[in-house]
This record gives structure tokens, C-alpha cells and sequence, in this order.
């Protein structure tokens, strides 16, 4: 008993600095083994490495000597690639884009005054409307890239409400919020956003002039409302199995509100869990977007994205002659950044869950 | 189990309930309708359509007919002031209504035409997902750790990466042209359905061969294969009878979302081979604006996914003696 | 000849961490029909001894090593993968600690006990079936024809040891290796299963070996005892001359932390101070001597052979350097 009440005494004095600490050095250890095991999971490490290199390359597209990813060039026949030892570069870049943001138009104009009219030659080939495969994949990056970012994020914002809602709420209505959850897994939602999608089409206009709301808006917004399920369910059961934890019984004995629970103490230990479900949501976006470009509902013309860039692929194939450089160099792309992406969502749950190391 | 029934079948209606009314609702509020595109059609031939499609009736009056289950129209019961010919209609006795697009068809006409292909198609991917899926997620497993193992699951990782159509892609250079094997696209005979078949399925096997090998080497690690193999039982009984039932639960649970997966895939893959399936019907309503034609899609596709997780739920029951349903 | 004659026994798990010896250099007999009582704390390397009998430690990382393991004339080491197999629930088996995980959960008792022997008697279903029904019988439980359509979670923790025991006794085994069969179960429970052993041995002339952390359980049924620990057997003796006189300082200890009724009751119960040793690397000379009261500088160096103990009648052994003086003190204390 006398142990307890010294205990109690130290708990009167300044134990909230001290749960503070706790959770801050618990969270610190938990990142740095985390970076630790994550190095030591090499291939893991490198698609990380790839992964950055990738996005500075993509988010550099308005900087690098390339072609336009749109100026057209009408030929009979897609170009073949030519090794940049026999034609490195040439002088006939022309200013051609979409509507650019202005960033990108200082980006390019920047470019002009570097590199003046000086770009690469076609290393990986032209498409039939003569337009640069290496530009055209570089620049479909970013569009790709955003997208699921920002679809991603949707999703997030959703999940992460929805599930530390329910699981903070508990009882009939954590019930009543998960049982719509379990429904609306079992609904082929993509039918349904298809169909949404095709009714929004028909006011993409008034939605633009009056509200600014363009067609990647509703798509993010589409693709959020379909992602949000898995991370609402991970992070509901990440809050519950909190909710009943010793410090953060501590920290609620010790009279911390609740907003203050939630900020300093849950949002930590569920960060974790989310960043995984987040590299792994990421490819599975980029995999939606493709579908639905291909479907001819997603990004449109001009704009480039790897969808588009794969669909054009596919529409090249065709008995007569194979223009392979079509579809090998956007789906190596593709494929390259979403495998990355798979393993470095796989490697983050292990290191950041060691249970379920090299069960996956 | 009644209860567990009663309780899903709550929850369909619910959930059935709020997709048709929310997509009949965004449907007939569209502006125009769906006959924009013949904007020079007269007076006459307008009010002549409108009449057959009931769109000079109250919302109300439309949204009543379309979900059923009597049949408003001059066909309708005697008590609503029909003929008595036609008493019931609507999308509660499986009644689509008539397609917008292609005039002479109803939705079920379509959806008659189109569906045994797309089940066929479907039950091929599934069939092969599930038979490379469960034996290379158990080689995988038995060989943990090894060259063949990390081969697997790599090449399991690159088929939830690539895009199907990308797949389908390569598959097409690859054995239509480079080896001509199979034919380019189409329908008829088995060998068209082969390519499309494995091309649908591969996204799948890919997931369902990681879900094996995570499965088995759970139920592997665990005390009661101690036991049987304490028991002398020969390696193959070990596994085929004491770690696969264990190890393959996962994959029972994933077939739910397999099917709607299938289904989506199907849109794309449809599209690609040329195959006139439900898929490749839905996209071109969803296209041509065909209203009715996508919503009846939409709501099938509902109703099928929707049925096969519950008969998925059942089929768990069976296999693991330990759940019971009223629990849930 | 005895039945099973274990020479020089080592198993040691290469792991990330470092190579761990679970066991290190076990030597020991067991003759038919003998129940052969295995104590030691947790981690001390029983379990591993024993599946490293039935050929079952898991490898890799395990790697097993012996000059001979001869059961009933022949060395286990050199039989095939398929001989070892053929021995595994015939002529030796094997019961675990839990009996809450130990059976699948996914199939009928009656499945799980007629594998046994469609496998190894070549019996059809029916007459295996007929026959584990005779068997949940004699392990007492009621009703077995029912109990055979069951599944696991159907039954209580102490229906299930038996159903194990029942399986383990199916093929008539000349060994059955018990892994704390009762730990898992309630005192009540723990008699019964106990009792139960000790009936079937006597009926059946089965040998046994006994492994528990408990010491009450080695005092009523073991013929013999071995302590072991850190992998290596400490002591071994008859159970009545160990239990009036533990020589091994760690014997001891284990002894003072059992409550006796004949104890005074307000004397404290002694536990062993320190931990375990880290089997990855353990200290030079005696396993035991970081923990030891009696430890010298002469405990921490050099090896520590099992040997007999000068002046006692019984064929006991102990590896301890202090063993004379331990036991003429303690013996002229009595
Ligand atoms: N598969 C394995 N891999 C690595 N080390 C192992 C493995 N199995 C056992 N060990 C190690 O071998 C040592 C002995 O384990 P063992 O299970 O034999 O102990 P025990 O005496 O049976 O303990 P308990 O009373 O807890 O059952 C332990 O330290 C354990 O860490
Ligand atoms: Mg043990």
C-alpha cells in the first residue's frame, strides 16, 4: 500500500510529463526500430530509393530536357526507339502543353532558357501521332502520382474519421457504423461510381464555371469514397485495442481531455498502421485510375497519364506489326513504380508489425 | 442461422434499397434525358418516346413502376386502374424495364443475352485463380525461404501490380502473335476463352496464392501439426488434411471480394478480347448514357456479389466448426 | 539391454541471434515398463530431448547430434525419414502440454483418432473407428461413440488431454513420451489425468517419460528422476533417495519451492534467485554457478561430468564438484 501511495504522490506531481515522455520515447523507439528493420529489408530499402527517385524525376518533368509529351508529328506508323548513342538529342522542341499551372509554366519557361530548343532524342520511341514515349511517360507520372496521392489522402481523411469515430464512440453505435461497413463491402461499388461517374459527366460544366469542381475533383473524391473501408475497419480496431491500454487509461485517470487522448497519445500508435495501409492504397489507386482511363472515364485527352499511356498500348497491338515499344516501356514503368510500391507497403508492415514478419 | 439469415436479409434490403433509390433518382434528374443526341427529333416523336419510356408521368408515379412490384401502366392490376393483363413489373420481380439505347430490347432481353457469357468467362478466372493461386501459395510456403519461393511471391507481387489489361497485353503479343496459340478475340469455342479467361484471373491468383502461403504457414506453426506429425502421419496427410483446411480459410473469406473483383476486371477484359458479355454491356451504357441498361447492371451485380459472400459466409461455417453464425 | 539408450544427445538452433545448445550432451536410459520423471525449469531444454527423439525438431534451425539413440536394438539416427515415421504413434508417442491447441480444430476426434490407425495398422475407417471408441473408453471417457463425431472445442480441457492420450495409446506404443500433460489443466482435473497414466501403464507395460516442472506430479508416479538444466542433466536418481536427499544445489532449490504440508507453514518459501543463463552463450564450467550459493572459483572453469556419488548406495549421479561435501553435510544434518 505505502508503494502505492508513493506512486500516487509522484502521479500528483508531474506524471503527465512524464506519460508524455513515456509515449514520446515509445513512439521514437517504435520509428527508429522501425527504420532499422526496414533497412535491414533490402529490397524493401531500394524500392524506397527507387521511389524517391522516381517522384523527383517526375516532379522535375517541367525542368528536363524532353519533348513536348503532346506535339504532334502525324506519321503513318509509330517510330521505333533510337539508342541515345545515335541520336542523343536533336533541336526541335516545340512548346506545346495543356493548360499548365503556373509553376510549371515558370518550370518550362525556365527550360526554354536553359536548354533553349535542345531535347532528347526518342529513346523510347514515338506513338502513331508521333509524340514521345519517354516524355509522355514522365509526364503521365505526375498526373498518375497526383492522383493517387490526393485520392489516397480522400480516403485517409474518411477512413481515419469514420473508424476513430466508431471505435471511440463504441457500443451500438460503433456496431451500427461497422455493420454498414461489412455491407458495403459486399457492394461491386465500382458499378455503382461508374454509373455515379457517368451522371456527374453531364454537369461538368456548371460544376466548373460555378464551382471550380473539375473532373480529377470528382474522381478524387469518387476514389476516396471507395478506398476509405479497409482503413476505417484498421484504424477501429487500432483505437479499441488503444482505447483499453494502460497509458491511455493513465492519461484518462490523470483527467487529460479527450481531444488531448486523441492527439497526443492515439494519433502517434495509429499513424503507424495508416502509413502502411497507405503505400499499400496507393498502388491500388494508380491501378483504378488506369481502369478507368482505359474505360475512357478517367483523365481525358490532352492530359497524359500512365492509364491513357496503357491504353494506347493496348490499342497498338494489332496482327500485322508488333509496336512493342508501346506497351513494354509504359507497363515497365508502371509496373516497376507499383511493385515498388508493394514491397515497400509489405516491408513497412513488417518492420512497423513485427508479428506478422515474413508471413506475407 | 434464422436469425443470421433474417439479419443479412435486412441488411440486402436496405442496402439493395438505397442504390436503386439513389441511381433512379440521379438517373431522372439528369438533365435532357437520355435522348440528347437525336436532338432533331419532332415534337410528335418526343411526346411518342416519352410516352413509352413514362417519362410525362410524376417521379413518384416513375419511381413506383420502376422498383415495383406492381405494373403501373395500362397493363397494370385492375385496382390501379390497369388491364389486368400484366399485374406485376419493377426491379422487385426482376424487371429491368426497357433499355434506352437499344429501342427494341429490354434490359432483361440484354442482360439474358450477355450474362452466360460473362458467368462462363468469370467461372474460367476463377477456376484458374484458385487452382494456380492455392498451388503456388503452398509450394511457396512448404518451400519457405527458398529460390522458388522468392520467385513466387515476387511474381505474386507483379500480378496485383500490373494493371489486367496490361497483362492481357503481353499475353496478346505473346500467344496470338509471337506463338500463335489462340485466337485474337471473340467468342464461340474454349480456346477463346482460355487467354481472357487467365488474363481476368491472373490479378487474382496473385492474391490468392499470398493469402496461401501467409494461411499455411500460420496453421504450419501451430501445435496441433506438432501432434499429427507426432502421430506418424505421412507429410502428404499432414498438409492435404491438417495444415490446407486450416491454411485455405483466408482464401474461402477473400472469395467474396474475388467475385466483385472478377466482375470489375471483366469490364476491361471484355472490352479487350471483343467478347460480348454483361461487362462490355455496362460500359457502353455507361458511355451511351443508357440509363436503365447500367442501373439494371449495377443492381445485378449488387444482388450476385451480395448472395455469393452470404453463400461464402455459410461455406465458412462448414469448414470451421468453431463459428457460429449467431455470433456474429 | 535397456529400451532406450540415449548416448551423448545435443541439439543445438542456429538462429540470427547466435547458435543456441537447448541440449548439451544428454546420456540416458530407459528401461520397459520404468516411468522416468524429467524436471527442470522452462527453457531447460525437455521438450527439445524429447523431439529430438521423435526425430521431429524443427530443421532448420535445429541440428541434431548423438552417438547413438537405440530404441529396441536399432539407432534412431540412422533410420530413414519413412522408418522414423513408421516408429512416430506406433511404437513411440508422444502427448503436449496444451491440450487446448494440440488437436485441429478443424476435424472430428473421430478423424483425428482413426488416422492413427488407417496409418500405421492399415485398418478400414470402420474398424479404426471401432476400435478408438474402445480406446476413449479405457482413457474413461463416457459415451465415446458421440464423443467421436465431436469436434475439440466441444469438449473440456481434461476430455481433450484424454483424447490424447487415447490417441497416443491407440498402436499400444513401448514409449510414450508425456510433455506436461497436466500443466494446462486444473488441480482436480491433473489427478485424474495423472492417475489415469499411471493405471494404463500398469495395464499396458508401457514406458514413460514424464516431463513437468512439477514436482509434486514426479514424486507420485516417476520410478526415476532427471533433473536438467540449461540442457544438461544435473542429477539423476531413483525418486524416494532424491527426494529425502538432492545433492545438485539446483535440485535443491527446486525442492525449497515446493509448499509441503509436512513444512512449517510460516516459514518462507524459497525460490531460486537470478535468471537463466542465455543458452547462446552460457559461462564456463557450471551452468549453474552465477546463481549458485555454494558456487567456488573452481565451479567456473573446466567441464562438469555427470558422476556417482561416493558412499551412496543408490545408482545416483550428480554434476556438481561439490557433491561429497553437499551430501555429507546435508546427510549428517538429518
Ligand atoms: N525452433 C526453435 N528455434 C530456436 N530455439 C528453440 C526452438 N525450439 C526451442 N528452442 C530453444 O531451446 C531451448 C529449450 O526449449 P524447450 O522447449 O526444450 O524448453 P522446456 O524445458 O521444454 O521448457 P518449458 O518448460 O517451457 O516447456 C529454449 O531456450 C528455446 O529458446
Ligand atoms: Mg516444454
Amino acid at each position: 500500500m505505502r508503494a502505492n501511495n508513493e506512486r500516487w504522490d509522484l502521479a500528483g506531481r508531474d506524471m503527465e510529463a512524464l506519460l508524455a515522455e513515456a509515449a514520446a520515447l515509445q513512439g521514437e523507439s517504435l520509428w527508429q526500430d522501425a527504420r532499422r528493420r526496414l533497412r535491414r529489408n533490402r529490397t524493401a530499402w531500394w524500392s524506397l530509393l527507387f521511389l524517391l527517385a522516381f517522384g523527383l524525376l517526375s516532379l522535375c518533368a517541367p525542368l528536363l530536357p524532353i519533348p513536348s509529351p503532346v506535339a504532334l508529328d502525324l506519321q503513318t506508323e509509330p517510330m521505333p526507339p533510337i539508342a541515345p548513342w545515335t541520336e542523343f538529342g536533336n533541336h526541335n522542341y516545340t512548346r506545346e502543353y495543356w493548360e499548365l499551372s503556373a509553376i510549371d509554366s515558370a518550370a518550362v519557361d525556365l527550360r526554354a532558357a536553359i536548354f533553349d530548343d535542345w531535347q532528347t532524342g526518342s529513346w523510347m520511341g514515338r506513338d502513331s501521332k508521333g509524340r514521345d514515349i519517354l516524355s509522355r511517360i514522365v509526364w503521365g507520372s505526375r498526373t498518375s502520382i497526383i492522383v493517387a496521392l490526393i485520392a489516397t489522402l480522400c480516403s485517409l481523411a474518411i477512413g481515419v474519421t469514420y473508424g476513430a469515430f466508431s471505435g471511440l464512440s463504441g457500443g451500438r453505435i460503433d456496431n451500427l457504423m461497422m455493420r454498414i461497413v461489412d455491407v458495403l463491402y459486399s457492394v461491386p461499388f465500382i458499378f455503382v461510381v461508374i454509373f455515379l461517374i457517368t451522371i456527374v459527366n453531364e454537369y461538368r460544366t456548371e460544376l466548373e464555371d460555378n464551382w471550380g469542381i473539375g473532373r480529377e475533383t470528382v474522381f478524387y473524391l469518387v476514389i476516396g469514397a471507395i478506398y476509405w473501408l479497409t482503413m476505417a475497419r484498421v484504424v477501429r480496431g487500432q483505437v479499441l485495442s488503444l482505447k483499453n491500454s494502460e497509458f491511455i487509461e493513465a492519461a484518462r485517470v490523470l483527467g487529460a481531455s479527450t481531444r488531448r487522448i486523441l492527439f497526443v497519445h492515439l494519433v502517434p500508435n495509429v499513424l503507424s498502421i495508416v502509413i502502411v495501409y497507405l503505400t499499400l492504397t496507393i498502388p491500388a489507386v494508380m491501378l483504378f485510375e488506369a481502369f478507368l482511363s482505359f474505360l475512357g472515364l478517367g483523365i481525358e485527352p490532352p492530359k497524359v497519364s500512365w492509364g491513357l499511356l496503357a491504353v494506347d498500348g493496348t490499342e497498338a497491338i494489332n496482327p500485322l506489326r508488333i509496336f512493342w515499344w508501346l506497351v513494354v516501356f509504359p507497363a515497365a514503368a508502371m509496373g516497376s513504380v507499383l511493385l515498388a510500391l508493394n514491397i515497400l507497403g509489405d516491408g513497412l508492415r513488417d518492420a512497423l508489425d513485427p508479428k506478422l514478419r515474413g508471413k506475407d | 442461422m434464422t436469425r443470421f439469415l433474417l439479419r443479412r436479409f435486412m441488411w440486402f434490403a436496405i442496402t439493395l434499397f438505397t442504390v436503386v433509390t439513389i441511381s433512379f433518382f440521379l438517373m431522372r434528374s439528369v438533365r435532357g434525358g437520355p435522348f440528347d443526341t437525336d436532338r432533331a427529333l419532332n415534337e410528335a416523336v418526343r411526346i411518342n418516346i416519352e410516352a413509352r419510356y413514362h417519362l410525362d408521368w410524376p417521379l413518384w408515379k416513375q419511381y413506383a413502376h420502376y422498383v415495383g412490384p406492381f405494373n403501373l401502366d395500362r397493363h397494370g392490376p385492375e385496382f390501379l386502374g390497369g388491364d389486368g393483363s400484366d399485374l406485376f413489373g419493377g426491379v422487385l420481380t426482376g424487371d429491368f424495364g426497357p433499355s434506352f439505347r437499344y429501342r427494341d430490347y429490354t434490359v432483361n432481353d440484354i442482360i439474358a443475352q450477355s450474362l452466360p457469357i460473362s458467368a462462363l468467362l468469370g467461372t474460367v478466372a476463377m477456376m484458374w485463380a484458385l487452382a494456380l493461386g492455392i498451388t503456388t501459395g503452398m509450394l511457396s510456403a512448404l518451400r519457405r525461404g527458398s529460390g522458388l519461393d522468392i520467385s513466387l511471391r515476387l511474381a505474386a507481387t507483379g500480378g496485383i501490380a500490373l494493371p489486367n489489361f496490361v497483362i492481357a497485353g503481353f499475353l496478346v503479343i505473346l500467344f496470338v502473335f509471337l506463338v500463335p496459340l489462340f485466337p485474337v478475340a471473340g467468342w464461340g469455342s474454349l480456346r477463346h476463352m482460355l487467354l481472357p479467361g487467365f488474363a481476368l484471373g491472373a490479378p487474382f491468383a496473385a492474391y490468392i496464392s499470398r493469402l496461401t502461403r501467409t494461411g499455411m504457414l500460420e496453421t504450419l506453426s501451430q501445435d496441433h501439426i506438432r501432434t499429427a506429425w507426432a502421430k506418424g502421419l505421412t507429410p502428404r496427410l499432414v498438409i492435404m488434411r491438417h495444415a490446407l483446411k486450416g491454411g485455405i480459410l483466408p482464401v474461402v473469406s477473400y472469395l467474396g471480394p474475388a467475385t466483385a473483383g472478377i466482375l470489375t476486371g471483366s469490364l476491361v477484359i471484355e472490352k479487350i478480347f471483343y467478347i460480348p458479355g454483361t461487362g462490355s454491356h455496362f460500359v457502353n451504357s455507361a458511355l451511351n448514357r443508357d440509363y436503365t441498361l447500367s442501373m439494371g447492371v449495377t443492381i445485378l451485380f449488387t444482388v450476385l456479389v451480395y448472395s455469393l459472400n452470404l453463400v461464402v459466409d455459410l461455406a465458412y461455417t462448414l469448414l470451421d466448426p468453431r463459428i457460429k453464425l449467431e455470433d456474429e | 539391454m535397456a529400451l532406450l539408450d540415449v548416448q551423448n544427445l545435443s541439439v543445438r538452433f542456429d538462429t540470427q541471434d547466435g547458435s543456441v545448445r537447448a541440449v548439451d550432451g544428454v546420456s540416458f536410459q530407459l528401461e520397459e515398463g520404468e516411468t522416468l520423471g524429467l524436471v527442470g525449469e522452462s527453457g531447460s531444454g525437455k521438450s527439445v530431448t524429447n523431439l529430438a527423439l521423435m526425430g521431429l525438431v524443427p530443421a532448420p534451425p535445429g541440428v541434431v547430434q548423438a552417438d547413438h539413440i537405440n530404441f529396441a536394438g536399432r539407432d534412431l539416427l540412422t533410420l530413414t525419414a519413412e522408418e522414423l515415421r513408421q516408429l512416430r504413434g506406433n511404437e513411440i508417442s508422444m502427448i503436449f502440454q496444451d491440450p487446448m491447441t494440440s488437436l485441429n480444430p478443424l476435424l472430428t476426434v473421430g478423424r483425428q483418432l482413426s488416422e492413427v490407425l488407417e496409418i500405421h495398422q492399415g485398418l478400414s475407417r470402420r474398424e479404426a473407428d471401432r476400435l478408438c471408441a474402445a480406446g476413449l473408453a479405457d482413457v474413461g471417457i463416457p459415451e465415446p461413440e458421440t464423443r467421436l463425431a465431436a469436434y475439440p472445442h466441444e469438449l473440456s480441457g481434461g476430455m481433450r488431454q484424454r483424447v490424447m492420450i487415447a490417441m497416443a495409446l491407440l498402436c499400444k506404443p513401448r514409449v510414450l513420451i508425456a510433455d506436461e500433460p497436466t500443466t494446462a489443466l486444473d488441480v482436480t482435473i491433473q489427478a485424474q489425468i495423472l492417475e489415469l497414466m499411471t493405471d494404463l501403464r500398469e495395464r499396458h507395460g508401457t514406458a514413460i517419460i514424464l516431463i513437468t516442472h512439477d514436482l509434486g506430479v514426479v514424486a507420485g508416479c516417476a520410478d526415476r528422476v532427471h533433473v536438467m538444466y540449461a540442457g544438461r542433466l544435473v542429477e539423476t536418481a531413483p525418486t524416494a533417495p532424491l527426494f529425502s536427499l538432492p545433492v545438485h544445489p539446483y535440485t535443491r532449490g527446486l525442492l525449497a519451492s515446493v509448499p509441503t504440508l509436512t513444512g512449517d507453514p510460516t516459514s518462507a518459501l524459497s525460490s531460486i534467485e537470478g535468471q537463466p543463463p542465455d543458452l547462446a552463450n552460457l559461462p564456463a564450467g557450471c551452468a549453474f554457478a552465477p546463481r549458485c550459493d555454494y558456487a567456488e572459483t573452481r565451479c567456473r572453469s573446466g567441464p562438469m561430468p555427470l558422476e556417482a556419488i561416493p558412499g551412496e548406495s543408490a545408482p545416483r549421479t550428480v554434476a556438481c564438484l561439490l557433491a561429497t561435501e553437499i551430501a555429507a553435510a546435508s546427510g549428517g544434518a538429518r
